[in-house]
This record gives C-alpha cells, sequence and structure tokens, in this order.
C-alpha cells in the first residue's frame, strides 16, 4: 500500500461551517438538528467511533503513518484509487475542489491523466483475467460483497450526506435521504439481482442444444457527473460489479469526494484489488484517455449532449467499445386543465426546482392547459417566491448554490435571453446574495417555442410556463426537441393519460407525478438524450456480453 | 473464361417478370430513377460479364427515402395504426412470396455473388423464409414489463419502436443479411432506408417488389442502391434516421459508429469481421472436426464472417488432421456455380481476390507450409484454389488478419490453457468453435472463449431462434 504521508487538506473551512450550523441551530427546529448535532458530539468528543469522519476533519491524524497502519485501513480523500492503494498521480499534479456556497477551497485531489488511466486500466485488466479472484468468484459472493458495500455506505451515512452537501451545494436533507437512500436502494437491488440473472436455454432448429450465458463485458470506464456526484457513482459502479465487470471510474473534477470516501469503503467490504479504480481529473485529459483507451471495453457516461457525442465517437474511433450515454434532457411537463391544480402545481415546482434545476430530467417546458393558464401562472409564482436561499447544510434552507461559476454565468445569460426574448419574467430572474453561485428562482410566462428558454437545457431554477389548446397540438410541441429524456403528464383523465405517455418520444414517462426513479425502473433517453438504459434488468443488461453457445446432440427430441 | 461463354451468358439475362423497371430506386411503394441521373452495373463474378445496371443512390436520394420513411412512421399514419398481429401477418406473407420465388431470388443471388446454386437455394434462402416466419411470430409478443417499485406507483416499460432505421447490408449473403435487418426493424414496427452492397442489388430489389405485392404501406420499407462512401455514409451521418445497422468490415464499422456519434447520437448495431477460432482436441471425432472445419473456413468461397480461419489442432492428432483437411481441400470441386456439383464458385471482385492472393503470398514467404493451393484457377476470372497451410505461427498474417478467402490456415496447441490464451489474443471475438468429446473441456473452453458464438462439435450453426453478434471488435449487439 502506497502511503501519502502530506495531505494537505484543509478542513478548516468544513470545521467552520459546521460549527456555524451548531450556532444557527434552534433545538429541535428540525429533524437535521437530531441528526447533526449528535454526530458533531461524536466527531469532536470520540473521534475513535467515527474515525473517517474524524479523518476528514483532522487530517493530522492520518499524516501519521504509524497511527494509520494502527487504526485501521487508510481513508483518503484526495488521491488516485488504484488496486485498492492509494496513488499519487504520475505528473505529480493536483486540483483544488470548492464548497460553491462560500467559493472557498475544501482541499485540493491528485489530479489523473493519462497516464494514470492507463495504470488504472492495467489493474482493472488484470482483475479481470481468467482465474483472476474476481473471475473465479461466485456469484453470491459477489453479492455478498455488494450487499457489504451498501452497509458500509448506510453506517457513513452522515458524513457522506454531509460531504455530498458541502461539495455539491446539496441541500443536506436531500443528500441525507435522497441521494444516499437512492445509493443504499440501489446497490441493495444489484446485489439482490446476482442471484436471479441466469441462462436461457434453446433448441433451435436440428439436433442442436444452446444456451446463453450473459458474461462480463470486461473492463468498464464510467464517467459520472457533479449533480448527483455520489448517487450516479453507485448507478455505474453497482450493475458493473454486479455482472462481474472491474471498473475505471472518473468522478466529476467538481466533486470527486464522496466517490473516494466510497474507494475506502469498497477497500474495507473486501473488494479484490483492481475491480474498482477511481482516478479525479478533468475531462479532456482522463475523460478522453477513458473514451479512447484501446484495452477499456465499454464506456458508460452521464453529462452533456456534446460530451456524449465526444465519447461515442472515440468509442469508435479506438476500439468500437459500447457506449451507453445519459444525456440532456428538455423535458416536456403537461398540465392539462382537468388535473389536480395543487398537486400539478406543487410537483412541477419540484420537477423543475429540485437541487437547484441542477438535473438531467428538469421539467423545463412546462405546458399548460389555456384555460387554467394564469391560474397555474399565479400559483407557480407564489410558491417559488417561498424559497429560501443559503448554505445548503443550514436548516431551513431550501435552495443552495449553482455547482461553479461556468454554470451560473450560463444560467443567468439564458434567463437575459428570456427577458431579450418577450417572456413575461414573474419573479427572480438574477443572482443572489453576494457570495457563492445563488440564483433567484425564476419563473417565465409567456414563454413559446423558438425562445432559448424554451428549448435550450438551463440545468438551473428556471421554470418556463408555456400555454397549449389541444392534445395533438401540445404532443407535437413535446416532441419537437432532438432531446427525449424524460416527460410528465397531469390528468384525470385515463385516455388521455395513455394517448399522450404513448405518443411522447422519452425514455420515461410519469403521470401524474414526477422525479419518481427507483433502482428496479430502467431510466434513459429517446433520441439525443442518450442510448442505452440504466438500471432495472434493462440497465443490467447493458453489463453483460451475450454469448450464444450451440452444442451438436445426437437427438434432440427423443 | 473463354470456355463455356456462351452457355453462361444465357443466364445473364434477368429472370425478372417485372422487367428492368426493379432496378431502380424503391421509395414509397414506387421505382424511382436516381436524382443525379447516374447508373452503376453489376457484374456476375463467375463470367466478369455486366448483369445489368441499377440506378445509382447518392445523398439526395437518401433524403428522399428518408423523408418516405419519416413520413410512414408518422403518428397516425397507417404503419403506426396497424395491429402488431397485422404486421406480422405482412411478415409472413413476405415469406410466402420469397418461398414461392425461391428459385428466382436464388438465381440471382448466384448470378450477382457467384455463389453455387445450390447453396443459394437451401441456405440463403430457406434461411430468409424461416428468419421472416421466425420475425412474423414476434409481431404481437413484444411484452413490456411491470416492475414493482417502491411507493404508491405503477411502473410499466413499452417497448417502443425506434423509428426509420438506417441498414448497410454486405455482399456476401446479400438476401439473407438484408432480412436479417429487415425482419426484426419490420416486426417491432419500425420503418427502414436500406443499402444494398453495390456488388449485389439485385436479390434487394426483387424483395421491394414483393414487398409491394405484399402490400406494406408505402415507405416502411425503402432500398436506394449505391456506395459506401455516398450512400452509406448519407445513411449513418443522416439526423432523421434514429439507428443504423450494419454488417461488413471493422475498418467501415468504425466509421459509422463515429458519424452515427457526429450526426444525432443514432443507436448502432454492428456485425463485423471475425478471425474465429476453431479448437479441435485430441479427443475430438475426427471425421467430424475436419469436416465441419472444411466448411467451416470454405464455405461460401471462405467469404463469411464466421469463417473458422484459425484452426488450433492438438499436437498428438495435428499430422492427421493436416493430411484428412488437405484431402478434403483437394476434393472440393470447383466451377460453374449453376452446376450442381459445384462446391466453391469465384471471389466476389477483383479487389477481393488480389487480397485474397496477397495473403496466399505473405503465407508462403513467412513460412508457413503450403499443403495445397496457394494460387488462382489458370483459366478462369476471380476462381482461387482452395488453400491449405499447416505450420502457421499465431504471428503470421494469415493467422492475423481476416483472409475472407478460401484459405485454411491450421495451427498447433499443445494445452488448453494455451490454445484459450491464443484464441483471445486478437481484436476480434465474432464466433469459436470447439471440437471435444470431453464435457468438462467443452464447457470449459465456451466460458473462456471471448466470442459470441461457440459452436461445441458444429459450425455454423446459426438459427433465427440464437442471438448472433460480437465480443470486441467484432461488433456491437446483437442479431436475431
Amino acid at each position: 500500500m502506497q502511503i501519502k504521508i502530506h495531505h494537505k487538506l484543509t478542513s478548516f473551512s468544513l470545521l467552520k461551517l459546521i460549527y456555524d450550523l451548531f450556532l444557527q441551530t434552534t433545538w429541535g427546529s428540525s429533524l437535521l438538528c437530531v441528526i447533526c448535532i449528535p454526530s458533531l458530539l461524536c466527531v469532536i468528543c470520540i473521534p475513535r467511533v467515527f474515525p473517517s469522519f474524524a479523518r476528514l476533519l483532522f487530517p493530522s491524524i492520518q499524516s501519521h503513518p504509524s497511527r494509520m497502519q494502527s487504526s485501521g485501513p487508510l481513508v483518503s480523500l484526495s488521491w488516485i484509487f488504484i488496486n485498492n492503494e492509494w496513488h499519487n498521480s504520475v505528473s505529480g499534479k493536483k486540483f483544488p475542489v470548492f464548497n460553491p456556497a462560500t467559493e472557498e477551497k475544501i482541499c485540493e485531489v491528485e489530479e489523473g491523466d493519462k497516464e494514470d488511466i492507463d495504470k488504472a486500466v492495467k489493474a482493472a485488466r488484470q482483475a479481470f483475467q481468467i482465474g483472476s479472484p474476481w473471475r473465479t468468484m461466485n456469484a453470491s459472493e459477489r453479492g455478498r460483497l455488494i450487499y457489504k458495500l451498501a452497509d458500509l455506505i448506510e453506517r457513513d451515512r452522515l458524513l457522506l450526506a454531509t460531504m455530498e452537501s458541502i461539495n455539491g451545494g446539496k441541500l443536506f436533507s436531500n443528500s441525507y435521504t435522497l441521494d444516499l437512500g437512492g445509493c443504499v436502494a440501489t446497490l441493495r437491488y444489484c446485489a439482490a439481482y446476482l442471484s436471479t440473472n441466469d441462462c436461457v436455454f434453446y433448441f433451435p432448429d436440428g439436433n442442436f442444444f444452446g444456451y446463453t450465458r450473459h458474461e462480463p463485458i470486461g473492463v468498464c470506464g464510467q464517467i459520472i457527473p457533479w449533480n448527483f456526484p455520489l448517487f450516479m457513482f453507485i448507478w455505474k459502479i453497482g450493475p458493473a460489479l454486479c455482472c462481474g465487470n472491474t471498473v475505471v471510474v472518473k468522478p466529476a473534477e467538481q466533486t470527486p469526494l464522496t466517490a473516494l470516501h466510497v474507494a475506502s469503503l469498497i477497500q474495507e467490504a473486501g473488494f479484490p484489488p483492481g475491480v474498482v479504480n477511481i482516478v479525479p481529473g478533468y475531462g479532456p485529459t482522463a475523460g478522453a484517455a477513458i473514451s479512447s483507451h484501446m484495452d477499456i471495453d465499454k464506456v458508460a457516461f452521464t453529462g452533456s449532449t456534446e460530451v456524449g457525442k465526444m465519447i461515442k465517437e472515440a468509442a469508435g474511433k479506438s476500439n468500437l467499445k459500447r457506449v451507453t450515454l445519459e444525456l440532456g434532457g428538455k423535458s416536456p411537463f403537461i398540465v392539462f386543465a382537468d388535473s389536480d391544480l395543487d398537486s400539478a402545481v406543487e410537483v412541477a415546482h419540484q420537477a423543475l426546482f429540485y437541487h437547484q434545476g441542477q438535473c438531467c430530467i428538469a421539467a423545463s417546458r412546462l405546458f399548460v392547459e389555456e384555460s387554467i393558464y394564469d391560474e397555474f401562472v399565479r400559483r407557480s409564482v407564489e410558491r417559488a417566491k417561498k424559497y429560501v436561499l443559503g448554505n445548503p447544510l443550514t436548516p431551513g434552507v431550501s435552495q443552495g448554490p449553482q455547482i461553479d461559476k461556468k454554470q451560473y454565468e450560463k444560467i443567468l445569460d439564458l434567463i437575459e435571453s428570456g427577458k431579450k426574448e418577450g417572456a413575461k419574467l414573474e419573479c427572480g430572474g438574477g443572482p443572489w446574495g453576494n457570495k457563492g453561485f445563488f440564483i433567484q428562482p425564476t419563473v417565465f410566462s409567456n414563454v413559446t417555442d423558438e425562445m432559448r428558454i424554451a428549448k435550450e437545457e438551463i440545468f438551473g431554477p428556471v421554470q418556463q410556463i408555456m400555454k397549449f389548446k389541444s392534445l395533438d397540438d401540445v404532443i407535437k410541441r413535446a416532441n419537437n426537441t432532438h432531446y427525449g429524456l424524460a416527460a410528465g403528464i397531469f390528468t384525470k383523465d385515463i385516455d388521455k393519460a395513455i394517448t399522450v405517455s404513448s405518443a411522447l418520444q422519452a425514455g420515461t414517462v410519469w403521470v401524474n407525478c414526477y422525479s419518481v426513479v427507483s433502482p428496479q425502473c430502467p431510466f434513459g433517453g429517446f433520441k439525443m438524450s442518450g442510448n442505452g438504459r440504466e438500471l432495472g434488468e434493462y440497465g443490467l443488461q447493458e453489463y453483460t456480453e451475450v454469448k450464444m453457445v450451440t452444442m451438436k446432440i445426437s437427438q434432440k427430441n427423443s | 473464361m473463354s470456355r463455356g461463354r456462351g452457355r453462361r451468358s444465357g443466364r445473364s439475362r434477368l429472370p425478372v417478370k417485372q422487367g428492368p423497371q426493379i432496378l431502380r430506386i424503391f421509395i414509397n411503394n414506387e421505382w424511382h430513377e436516381s436524382k443525379s441521373g447516374k447508373k452503376f452495373a453489376t457484374y456476375n463474378p463467375s463470367t466478369l460479364e455486366k448483369i445489368c445496371e441499377v440506378e445509382e443512390g447518392d445523398k439526395l436520394d437518401v433524403d428522399k427515402a428518408v423523408e418516405a420513411a419519416h413520413a410512414a412512421f408518422q403518428r397516425g399514419s397507417p404503419w403506426r395504426r396497424l395491429d402488431a398481429l397485422g404486421r406480422g401477418w405482412l411478415l409472413h406473407q413476405l415469406a410466402d412470396l420469397v418461398e414461392r420465388d425461391r428459385a428466382i431470388l436464388a438465381t440471382l443471388e448466384t448470378m450477382d455473388t457467384g455463389k453455387p446454386f445450390l447453396h443459394a437455394f437451401f441456405i440463403d434462402l430457406e434461411g430468409c423464409i424461416k428468419t421472416l416466419r421466425y420475425f412474423a411470430g414476434w409481431a404481437d409478443k413484444i411484452q413490456g414489463r411491470t416492475i414493482p417499485t417502491d411507493d404508491n406507483v405503477v411502473c410499466f416499460t413499452r417497448h417502443e419502436p425506434i423509428g426509420v432505421c438506417g441498414a448497410i447490408t454486405p455482399w456476401n449473403f446479400p438476401l439473407l443479411m438484408l432480412v436479417w435487418k429487415l425482419a426484426p426493424a419490420l416486426c417491432c414496427g419500425n420503418t427502414i432506408v436500406v443499402k444494398p452492397a453495390e456488388q449485389t442489388p439485385l436479390t434487394a430489389l426483387y424483395l421491394g417488389s414483393l414487398i409491394k405485392e405484399v402490400g406494406f404501406p408505402p415507405g416502411v420499407v425503402n432500398i436506394v442502391p449505391g456506395f459506401g462512401p455516398t450512400v452509406g455514409a448519407a445513411i449513418s451521418s443522416h439526423p432523421h434516421i434514429s439507428k443504423i445497422a450494419f454488417t461488413g468490415s471493422t475498418e467501415v464499422g468504425k466509421l459509422v459508429k463515429e458519424a452515427a456519434s457526429r450526426s444525432n447520437l443514432k443507436r448502432v448495431t454492428l456485425e463485423l469481421g471475425g478471425k474465429n477460432p476453431c479448437i479441435v482436441c485430441a479427443d475430438a471425432d475426427l471425421d467430424l472436426a475436419v469436416e465441419c472445419a472444411h466448411q467451416g473456413v470454405f464455405f461460401n468461397q471462405g467469404q463469411c464472417c464466421t469463417a473458422a480461419s484459425r484452426v488450433f489442432v492438438e499436437e498428438q492428432i495435428y499430422p492427421e488432421f493436416v493430411r484428412r483437411s488437405v484431402e478434403y481441400a483437394k476434393k472440393r470441386p470447383i466451377g460453374d456455380p449453376f452446376d450442381i456439383r459445384t462446391e466453391q464458385g469465384p471471389q466476389i471482385d477483383q479487389k477481393q481476390f488480389d487480397k485474397i492472393l496477397d495473403l496466399i503470398e505473405s503465407g508462403k514467404k513467412e513460412g508457413a507450409k503450403l499443403e495445397c493451393g496457394g494460387s488462382a484457377m489458370e483459366d478462369r476470372g476471380l476462381f482461387i484454389k482452395p488453400t491449405v497451410f499447416s505450420e502457421v505461427t499465431d504471428t503470421m498474417r494469415i493467422a492475423k488478419e481476416e483472409i475472407f478467402g478460401p484459405v485454411q490456415p491450421i495451427l498447433k496447441f499443445k494445452n488448453i490453457e494455451e490454445v484459450i490464451k491464443r484464441a483471445n489474443s486478437l481484436e476480434y471475438g465474432l464466433t469459436a468453435a470447439v471440437f471435444t468429446k470431453n464435457l468438462d473441456k467443452a464447457l470449459k473452453l465456451a466460458s473462456a472463449l471471448e466470442s459470441g458464438t461457440v459452436w461445441i462439435n458444429c459450425y455454423n450453426a446459426i438459427y433465427a431462434q440464437a442471438p448472433f453478434g460480437g465480443f470486441k471488435m467484432s461488433g456491437n449487439g446483437r442479431e436475431l
């Protein structure tokens, strides 16, 4: 094991944050207090009870090698994870990771590049060799390891949710319940699936007998986005490991911390070395190296359509690696006049504003039937105005910052374009506060199809409300985009619900609900929103290669 | 070639009652001339005579075809409103018409490709009819799933057609490969734009007339004959084609996937090249193994992506295996593909012919032992003698590159672990075969070989019921 002595993580900002939180909390004001306060006590008083959190806060604990050995496996947050060991980057470079709520640097992380990817792929290939511990492991044992990982994530749930909030600007309550809950559920789904993944037998014409084997593909490269850093990481590694692959993962450069913490849990769970390798770094270097690597058999990517095209192209140019892509969306949300208006307003609101609008499934084209349009806009604006912006760790805050300056500026630019192109600004419409990348919750009404805000993915807290007259008209307009990720329909009329859900070109259609994503259901895009599916049986198939074995037998039918 | 020209040229007249109108571009159930006004010739490779000229499609013709296919796929169109059972029934009827015109189609196939008529009639056409019927039966059995999820929601999946599918088919099994693409696409309710190989467009166009006769709605199937860099490229990069299926070389497959990514991220399935290991263990039924390995490589003049072009034979039976294989190869009857005794016809064209001879020369130069064949037939155009090389080693070009010709390289191996490693050492992974009577060896090899299909004690056992496709750079996705 390579031991890194220097650790430049200055968790001062982190300490300060939690300290602030301590001061601001009114006792008993929310569930968060119940969760946070005891944990703070644990952290401050008994570090041994919560070793990893303690190490996060007091890096000096791990900067002493002798103590590291005595306190069990080394937990690191800032290095490259290959072969169950921590490595420095080959180039010696590091990159800073920020807290988007304060714009302060959290720490520096080793910056992986092509050479580091090569090293990781070599380890992953070695772990995938015929006869290796991973290849010879029983499926039931693979399942047990994945269950164990889920348990460990549950154990460290508080720490991980806190890191996710600090690094991703995500509301703590969301990261704790939804992101972490989703991670654990996804891993358990995959672990349980192992016992049911079987062969299919065939009796073709003639005296033959055949069966298919659903084999792992090999070394899978996986590139993770920054909006759900840990959840998307689990979406990728869960199915890949379930099917027996080995992986080389690049977390987003904005948000590498939780993935690296889970690396330590992977080691703790007892996965053989080389099965999971994590190389933090940037897209044009580490990401490009993965997509064009000659010894990676499959690449899975979640991110923008623009980068998705580059990845598939690189896969085509290099070795025809299999590709699955989860890309952008401009998802329509259709509200018919007969729907339950309270519920429609609230769900449409959450569908767009959840996590500051930074979701690929964000319902960013809201089509409302003419007769209820005005009332719908009124209530949506009322709802949007209720927001409390602030530090995502603070109880009571309902909206955090955007992830970084680039996104922040892009969103503000799109808001300006909306104003200029004649949409009616109902509320919000500008930045908020003087520190951090905050944007006011913004609602536009009188939006028309050709405006930029109705065509381009905004990825921010900006809601576009459009008007429609007839069912045929709204189907045509909803489908008139090169995206096709998700769609929502609100109506009480079963005929409308089924007609529209059949007609919409979208990988997921939600009727009278939105954002219901669970590990049993396939998720993915039509058209330029993606290739392939994640989760569910459909998603697991994307991590297997089908082998048809046909045998000559002397007599098939006796 | 001079011999018997008169006899053969008689067959170069098209045996087609529809007349020359089918030598055009098939769009919207109508026959069109190419926008450019250009035509290209198709040749009979066994006589090198021109059979006829066909309208040459280009980008503009592809645009027209995609427009028709797109219109046919619109919500509310006759095709979209057709019941699944109705789609299946159309495919069944198409199978009936193919069966009715089986002799005509087999004749066209033999004229255009040079494959023995009996093979075309019994293997290619049989495969077409069975594939059509297999997918006809599936049309109303494509079911989604109901998925138990958390919370109070009902979750079900619909398996919807993708949209307009582009299909680019090869020249080695022109009609069969077209049906492999067409039948599943139509079964699931897609519409399709097909480019048949420029060497062999005739059976595809004839099938166009049958599609019209059966009564598929206009625009559901569109056929644009033409060349790869023009029609093929236009299909792969078309922004309104939602999926592309390609069968051909790995080199072109990469271009297709790249173009798909650059344009609109259309879904891609690829069936590409292979350098398929055929492993013969010492305990195998030697007669069976020798014959299967022989047919495995020489079938269709070696022009199969599944060709058994790396035969690994266990040391102790190596000399005997080589002796018998050579005997087989020497007996292989070559000649006029319409002669019922013929097992081997000509290669498809001059380019392939030259490439194969070049690879044979490389084998001689690199030290493989030429057991028989090794050259072209002296008096005829594109015919190559069945060639067997022994003492072939892994580093020789004939053991690494796809030959696509009647050339059998036989290699020696000592133990199972070694042969697994060697068999898996290439970038290809399409098919593999194992000959052994030992169950344990058979299953072990079947698991360890990196290959989309593994045949045990048989070869080319391809059925519509079984999935077919490649690991690694032999392809993406599965057909059938």
